[in-house]
C-alpha cells in the first residue's frame, strides 16, 4: 500500500490540507500535491480500467508522460475528460472520476474483455469489422463508437465557461523547460543581452535534479536552482514562465507556449488557459528525459512504477509507493530510488538487475545499506490483480522458470531513459541512434531550420543525451552561450557550474524479461499502456508482414494515444526491430507531432468565440432593422433582415405581405450591403472587358450595365450592375457576398498579369447606404421627396444620375431586381439611416414597406433572375443559364472565354436553365433532383435536372421554381418528376419559361 | 507558420498576413490557344521537392502580390521580389545556385 510518510516532500505544505473527491469519496491532501500525489497518499492505487481490455490500472509515472492516470475533471460545464492526474495541482473540493468503467472502478464489465485477449490482438478491428456489410449500421458502429475514445466527451448542450486568450511574444532565445539544463543555458543566453523567455511547464523550476540529488558549485541543488532562479529575475531582459508548456515547434520559429494559468486555483477570475505565440529566433529545448519501463508479464498491474516516478513521490511529496518496493532495472540510476526508499525507513526485498555483473558505485551504496542485489536476474511476472502482491524472479537468460516468489506491494522499474526530442523533432530536426546509452538523441548536423536556412532549434542537456549532471551543466552553458554568439551577441561570461564527476556502468538494453519470454509471459507484457499494446501484438504484426514502424503503428495503435507514446515508442522500436532481425536505427522511429501534451480547444480558440467569432459587419440602417422586427439571415458577414416581423406574424406571413405590398405599391430594401467597387483609370474599359463577359468599354457615361464575371476555368463567380460615372470611371456593384472576393479578384489579375495597364481599383462599399425604392409608386415618392428630376426621359431604365432628394445628395440608379419600377439611391453612409426614416415618413401615403431578403429573393424569381450561389455553385457557366445575351460576341478575349470552348463546356448535354412549375401549385422540395429512366454504374436512378430555387410565389398564388435540366430549353411542357428529400416521394413538374411574371417587362417600363 | 519579407512595403508578416497564390510564373493563354497549352496554363503544377517559385500577396497589409523563392523542403526563404515581372532576378538565381547546386524548377536552373 502507498502512504504518506511522516516526514519529507520538498514540495507540500503538510500543514494546509487540502479536501477532494474520487469518485465520490471524500480524500484528503496536501497543498502542492499534484491530484496523483494525493490519490497514493490514500492509498488509491487502483485509479483507471485500460482502454481496450479494460484492465486495472495505476498510477506509472509522475509528469506529462502519465498513460493511465486520465481523469474526469469537474462537473457540468467545467466537466473535462482525460486530464493527467500526475500534472493535475490539487485544489480545494477538485472533483475527480476515473475512466472506461461500468458499471464501477472496482467491478467492471469491459474487463471481460480481457478473456477475449486472445481474439482481440493486433489489426482486430481490421480483421473483424470487415463483412457483412449490412452489419456495420447496427453492431459495428455502435460497439466502435462506445470503446473509442477515452474518457467521456462534455455534453455538448453544455458551454465552457471559462475564458481563454492568445498571448504575443518576438524574442530572440527561447528556452523550453525549466530544470537545471534550462535555466543555465537561459543564464548563459541572458547574459548576452539577448530577449530571452524561458518556458517551464509545471509549476516550481530545477526538474528532477532536487530529487536525483548532488551537488552543484558546491550547493544542494535545490539551493543553486534558487539562486539562479533569482539571478534571471534579476535581468531585465529575461522572462520566466512556469505552468507554461512548449507545445509545438513550427516552421521559422514559430513556437506556441500553453500556459494553465488557473487550473491549479479552486475560485479563480481571469484567464484560464493562455497560448503564447511566439516567435523566436533560436530554441533552446532542455526538455529532459523520460523513463522507460521494461517489459515484463504484468507490467501494468497497479502498484508498478517507473523507478524515477517513485523517487519523485518519495522526495517531493513524502509518498511511499509501497511499504516493500522492488526495484526492477539494467541500469544504475535505479538504485537512487533503492537508496532513498531505503533512507526514508521504507522495506526493499529486492533490486533486480538485469545486468550479469550488476552496476557500479551505486549498488555498492545500496549493498552498503544492507538491500539484497539479484544480478542477471529479472521479473518473470508479477503477481497480484488490481494491486501488486508479488513478484516471481527467475533468470534474465531464459523464458521465464520461476527461482523464487517475493512478497511485496510495488515495484519500481527501470528500463533506462530516453531524451525528449519532441520538440527537435516537430518541425524537421532528425535523431541519431546512441547505441551506448540505447536512445535516440538529437544529430546535431540536422536540426530544424529556418528561413535563412541556419538551424533554428538546440538541445540541451538530457534532451541531448547527456544523462550526468555535471555534464548536463556543461552542454546547457556551451549551448546558452554558442545560441548567443549565433544571434551575434556578445560571447556571455558566464562561469561553468561544477558538479562532481560521477562513473555509473552503462545500461544493459532490455526489451524484453526475460529475455525469450514464453507465450503467456509476452501476451501480458505491457508495451502501450493506454492503448492496450503488448509485446506479442507488435510481434504479431512483424509476423504479418508489417515492417514499416508507421505501418506497425497503425495497424497496432502503438503510441496512438493521447500520451502519443511517450512510454512506449522506444520499447515498441526495439520489439519491432527484434522481431524483424533488425537493427533499432535501421527500423526508424515515428514523427514526433505537436502538442507535446494535449492542449484544450478553448486555447485554441482564445478569444475567438461567441460574438467575436468573426465580426459583425452592420449597415448604416442596422438598428433601424433591429427595433423593427427584423427576422435576421447571415450573409457573409453581413446580417440582413430575411423579413420584417409584425404583431403576430410567422416568418412566411411577413414574406407573402412583404412582395404583394411591393409589387402593388411600394418596398424598400436596405441594399448596402451590394458590393461597390470604383474601377479607374484610363485603360478601366478595356479592364472591365476582361472582366466582364459583357462589353463594357462601350457603355456610355450616365448608363448601366448587368454584366456576368467568370473565372479563368468559365465557371460564373458574380454578377451585379456596373455604371459608367465618367470617361475614366466605373462603379462595379458585385453580389453581398462578393465584394471583398472580387476587389481582390480585380487586384490579383491587375498586379500579376496586366501590371502596365493605369487603372485603380477602390472597394466602397461600406461608404454608402444604398435603399431601393421598389413598386408603382416609387416614382411618386422622389417625386414627393423632391430635389431631382426621376421622370421617365430624365431618368429611364438603367440610366443612373446624381442629384438631390429631401436635401440628401444622392446618386439614383433606376435597375430593378424585382421587375418593378425601381430606384436604387446610394447616400453617403453616415446620411443613410436619415435619408431612409425620411422616405419610411415619406412613402406612408402608400404604405411604404420595408422588405427583407427573401421577399428580394421571390421577386427576383417570379421574374427568372438567377441568384448566385442558387443558380451556380462553381460548375456553372453563363451558357447553361441561358445568359448568351450578355456574353460579348464581339471581343476577342475575356476571363473564362477560352474555357468556355472547351468540349465539355459545349456539350449538349449541360442541364440548361429552365422554370419548374408544380402541376398541383405546390412547392417543389430545394435541391431535389429529376429523375431518368435506369440506373447508372452504382445502382443508383439516373437524373436528368435539379431544382436550384423554389418559392411560393405570393403574387402568383402558386409554386414556382427554377432548375437546371437536360436539353431542358427544348422541352417546353414536359412533365418530369423529382424525387422528395425522403428519396421516395415523387413531384411532378412541368417544364416552362423561368419568367414567370410580367415576361414583357412592362412594369419597370413605366 | 512561414514568414515572408513583403518586397513591397518591407514587412516581415507572417501567414496571418499573407495569402498564398499558388505558383508563379504562370504564362496565361486565352482564346486561340491549343487545348495543350490552354490545359497547362489552367491545370499543370510542379509539385517540386526543393526550390519553388510562389506567388504571395501581403493581403491583410499594404494588398500586393508579390514571388517568393523557397525549398518546399527545409522551407527556407531564398528571397522575395515584385510579382510584376516575368522571371526571378538575376542575384536571386545566382543565391539559389549557390546555395542548391544543380537545381532547376520549369525552365530555370
Ligand atoms: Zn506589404
Amino acid at each position: 500500500m502507498s502512504i504518506r510518510l511522516a516526514t519529507g516532500g520538498r514540495l507540500i505544505d503538510r500543514n494546509s490540507t487540502v479536501k477532494f473527491t474520487f469518485n465520490g469519496k471524500s480524500m484528503t491532501g496536501a497543498d502542492g500535491d499534484t491530484l496523483a500525489s494525493a490519490l497514493l497518499a490514500n492509498d488509491q492505487m487502483l485509479v483507471g480500467r485500460s482502454f481496450k481490455y479494460h484492465r486495472p490500472r495505476g498510477i506509472v509515472a509522475s509528469g506529462a508522460e502519465e498513460p493511465n492516470a486520465l481523469v474526469n475533471l469537474g462537473q457540468g460545464a467545467h466537466h473535462e475528460p482525460n486530464q493527467r492526474a500526475t500534472t493535475t495541482e490539487l485544489f480545494p473540493n477538485l472533483i475527480a472520476t476515473s475512466q472506461n468503467h461500468w458499471p464501477s472502478l472496482e467491478y467492471d464489465i469491459g474487463a471481460l474483455n480481457g478473456f477475449f485477449a486472445r481474439y482481440l490482438t493486433a489489426g482486430f478491428y481490421y480483421k473483424t469489422f470487415m463483412q457483412p456489410r449490412a452489419f456495420w449500421k447496427h453492431v459495428y458502429e455502435p460497439f466502435i463508437r462506445q470503446s473509442a475514445g477515452l474518457g467521456k466527451a462534455p455534453d455538448p448542450e453544455t458551454r465552457d465557461p471559462d475564458i481563454y486568450e492568445h498571448f504575443y511574444a518576438f524574442v530572440d532565445v527561447l528556452v523550453v523547460g525549466g530544470g537545471v539544463a534550462g535555466l543555465q543555458a537561459a543564464r548563459a543566453a541572458g547574459e548576452s543581452g539577448a530577449k530571452v523567455l524561458v518556458l517551464e511547464q509545471t509549476a516550481f523550476w530545477g526538474g528532477r535534479a532536487p530529487v536525483d540529488g548532488g551537488e552543484i558549485d558546491g550547493l544542494s541543488p535545490d539551493d543553486w536552482i534558487k539562486k539562479t532562479v533569482q539571478a534571471l529575475e534579476a535581468m531585465p531582459n529575461v522572462t520566466l514562465r512556469t505552468r507554461n508548456m512548449g507545445a509545438g515547434v513550427y516552421d521559422h520559429g514559430y513556437v506556441l507556449g500553453y500556459e494553465r494559468l488557473t487550473d491549479h486555483l479552486a475560485n479563480t477570475r481571469g484567464p484560464r488557459h493562455r497560448l503564447w505565440r511566439i516567435r523566436a529566433r533560436q530554441v533552446i529545448a532542455a526538455t529532459g528525459a523520460i523513463e522507460r519501463p521494461i517489459s515484463f508479464a504484468g507490467n501494468d498491474v497497479p502498484g508498478v512504477m517507473l523507478a524515477s516516478a517513485a523517487r519523485d513521490y518519495l522526495i517531493n511529496f513524502g509518498i511511499a509507493v509501497g511499504r516493500k518496493t522492488v526495484v526492477v532495472t539494467n541500469n544504475d540510476d535505479a538504485y537512487r530510488t533503492a537508496i532513498a526508499l531505503k533512507k526514508a525507513g521504507q522495506d526493499v526485498p529486492v533490486v533486480i538487475d538485469a545486468r550479469e555483473f550488476g552496476g557500479g558505485a551505486l549498488m555498492q551504496e545500496a549493498k552498503a545499506l544492507g538491500i539484497r542485489v539479484e544480478t542477471g536476474r529479472a521479473i518473470a511476472k508479477v503477481k497480484g490483480g488490481k494491486r501488486v502482491t508479488g513478484v516471481a524472479l527467475c533468470a534474465m537468460a531464459g523464458g521465464g522458470a520461476m527461482v523464487e516468489e517475493i512478497a511485496c506491494d510495488a515495484v519500481a522499474m527501470s528500463g533506462g531513459w530516453s531524451p525528449v526530442v519532441h520538440l527537435w523533432s516537430h518541425c524537421g530536426g532528425k535523431l541519431t541512434w546512441d547505441d551506448e546509452q540505447s536512445f535516440f538523441r538529437p544529430d546535431s548536423s540536422k536540426a530544424p531550420t529556418g528561413a535563412d536556412g541556419q538551424a533554428f532549434v538546440v538541445c540541451a542537456g538530457a534532451a541531448d543525451g547527456h544523462m550526468h549532471l555535471r555534464y548536463v551543466l556543461q552542454d546547457a552553458d556551451l549551448k546558452g552561450k554558442g545560441v548567443a554568439v549565433s544571434l551575434g551577441c556578445d560571447r556571455p561570461q558566464t562561469t561553468l557550474p561544477t558538479a562532481p564527476d560521477s562513473v555509473e556502468t552503462p545500461l544493459m538494453p532490455v526489451w524484453l524479461m526475460p529475455a525469450n519470454a514464453w507465450d503467456d509471459l509476452r501476451m501480458k507484457a505491457w508495451l502501450d499502456f493506454q492503448n492496450d499494446v503488448k509485446v506479442s501484438d507488435v510481434q504479431l504484426a512483424a509476423r504479418e508482414g508489417y515492417e514499416s514502424v508507421e505501418h506497425t503503428k497503425r495497424y497496432t495503435t502503438l503510441g496512438m494515444a493521447t500520451d502519443q507514446g511517450k512510454l512506449s515508442n522506444i520499447n515498441g522500436l526495439a520489439t519491432l526491430a527484434a522481431s524483424l532481425g533488425e537493427d533499432i536505427p535501421n527500423v526508424g522511429t515515428t514523427t514526433f507531432r505537436p502538442p507535446y501534451t494535449p492542449i484544450s480547444m478553448g486555447a485554441i480558440a482564445g478569444e475567438a468565440r461567441g460574438e467575436i467569432f468573426q465580426p459583425l459587419r452592420k449597415t448604416p440602417l442596422h438598428d433601424w432593422h433591429e427595433a423593427n422586427g427584423a427576422h435576421w439571415e447571415p450573409v457573409g458577414h453581413w446580417r440582413r433582415p430575411y423579413c420584417f416581423l409584425r404583431d403576430g406574424e410567422d416568418v412566411e406571413q411577413a414574406v407573402h405581405r412583404e412582395v404583394l405590398a411591393t409589387r402593388n405599391s411600394l418596398g424598400l430594401l436596405d441594399a448596402s450591403t451590394l458590393g461597390k467597387i470604383i474601377v479607374k483609370g484610363p485603360d478601366a474599359g478595356r479592364f472591365l472587358d476582361m472582366l466582364y463577359t459583357n462589353m463594357m468599354s462601350t457603355l456610355k457615361p450616365g448608363k448601366c450595365r448587368y454584366g456576368l464575371m467568370c473565372s479563368e476555368n468559365g465557371f460564373l463567380s458574380d454578377d451585379g450592375v456596373v455604371a459608367r460615372i465618367d470617361e475614366d470611371t466605373f462603379l462595379c456593384h458585385t453580389t453581398t457576398g462578393g465584394a471583398d472576393r472580387i476587389h481582390a479578384h480585380m487586384e490579383e489579375w491587375l498586379q500579376t498579369e496586366w501590371w502596365d495597364w493605369q487603372v485603380y481599383t477602390a472597394n466602397v462599399t461600406e461608404q454608402y447606404a444604398q435603399v431601393a425604392v421598389v413598386g408603382p409608386n416609387a416614382r411618386k415618392l422622389l417625386e414627393k421627396l423632391g430635389g431631382m428630376d426621376v421622370g421617365k426621359e430624365t431618368l429611364p431604365f438603367m440610366g443612373w444620375v446624381d442629384g438631390t432628394l429631401a436635401g440628401f445628395p444622392v446618386r439614383v440608379y433606376r435597375i430593378s431586381f424585382s421587375g418593378e419600377l425601381s430606384y436604387e439611391i446610394a447616400v453617403p453612409a453616415h446620411l443613410g439611416r436619415a435619408f431612409w426614416d425620411k422616405v419610411l415618413e415619406a412613402g406612408a401615403e402608400w404604405d411604404a414597406t420595408p422588405y427583407g431578403t427573401e421577399a428580394l429573393h421571390i421577386m427576383r424569381a417570379e421574374k427568372g433572375f438567377i441568384m448566385i450561389g442558387d443558380e451556380t455553385d462553381g460548375t456553372i457557366i453563363p451558357q447553361d443559364l441561358g445568359l448568351h445575351w450578355a456574353i460579348s460576341k464581339k471581343k476577342d478575349d475575356y476571363l473564362g472565354k477560352r474555357a468556355q470552348a472547351r468540349s465539355h463546356m459545349t456539350d449538349p448535354e449541360r442541364w440548361q436553365l429552365v422554370g419548374l412549375e408544380t402541376l398541383d401549385g405546390s412547392v417543389l422540395p430545394d435541391g431535389a433532383y429529376a429523375v431518368a429512366p435506369g440506373n447508372n454504374a452504382n445502382g443508383q436512378r439516373n437524373t436528368q435536372g435539379r431544382v436550384t430555387s423554389t418559392y411560393h410565389s405570393p403574387t402568383l398564388g402558386k409554386g414556382i421554381a427554377m432548375g437546371l435540366v437536360r436539353h431542358g430549353p427544348d422541352r417546353m411542357d414536359e412533365v418530369i418528376t423529382f424525387i422528395g428529400d425522403d428519396g421516395e416521394t415523387e413531384h411532378k413538374a412541368r417544364i416552362v419559361n423561368p419568367v414567370f411574371f410580367d415576361p414583357e417587362g412592362e412594369k419597370q417600363n413605366v | 507558420m512561414l514568414t515572408f519579407e513583403c518586397p513591397c512595403c518591407g514587412a516581415h508578416a507572417d501567414e496571418t498576413e499573407l495569402h498564398a497564390g499558388g505558383e508563379a510564373h504562370i504564362k496565361r493563354f486565352g482564346p486561340g490557344a491549343s487545348d495543350d497549352d490552354f490545359e497547362g496554363y489552367l491545370f499543370t503544377r510542379e509539385n517540386p521537392k526543393g526550390v519553388h517559385f510562389e506567388r504571395w500577396r501581403h493581403v491583410n497589409g499594404c494588398g500586393k502580390w508579390f514571388h517568393a523563392a523557397r525549398c518546399t523542403m527545409t522551407m527556407e526563404v531564398f528571397g522575395t521580389y515584385p510579382a510584376q515581372t516575368f522571371q526571378p532576378p538575376k542575384d536571386l538565381l545566382d543565391k539559389i545556385t549557390e546555395k542548391r547546386p544543380g537545381w532547376s524548377w520549369r525552365d530555370l536552373s
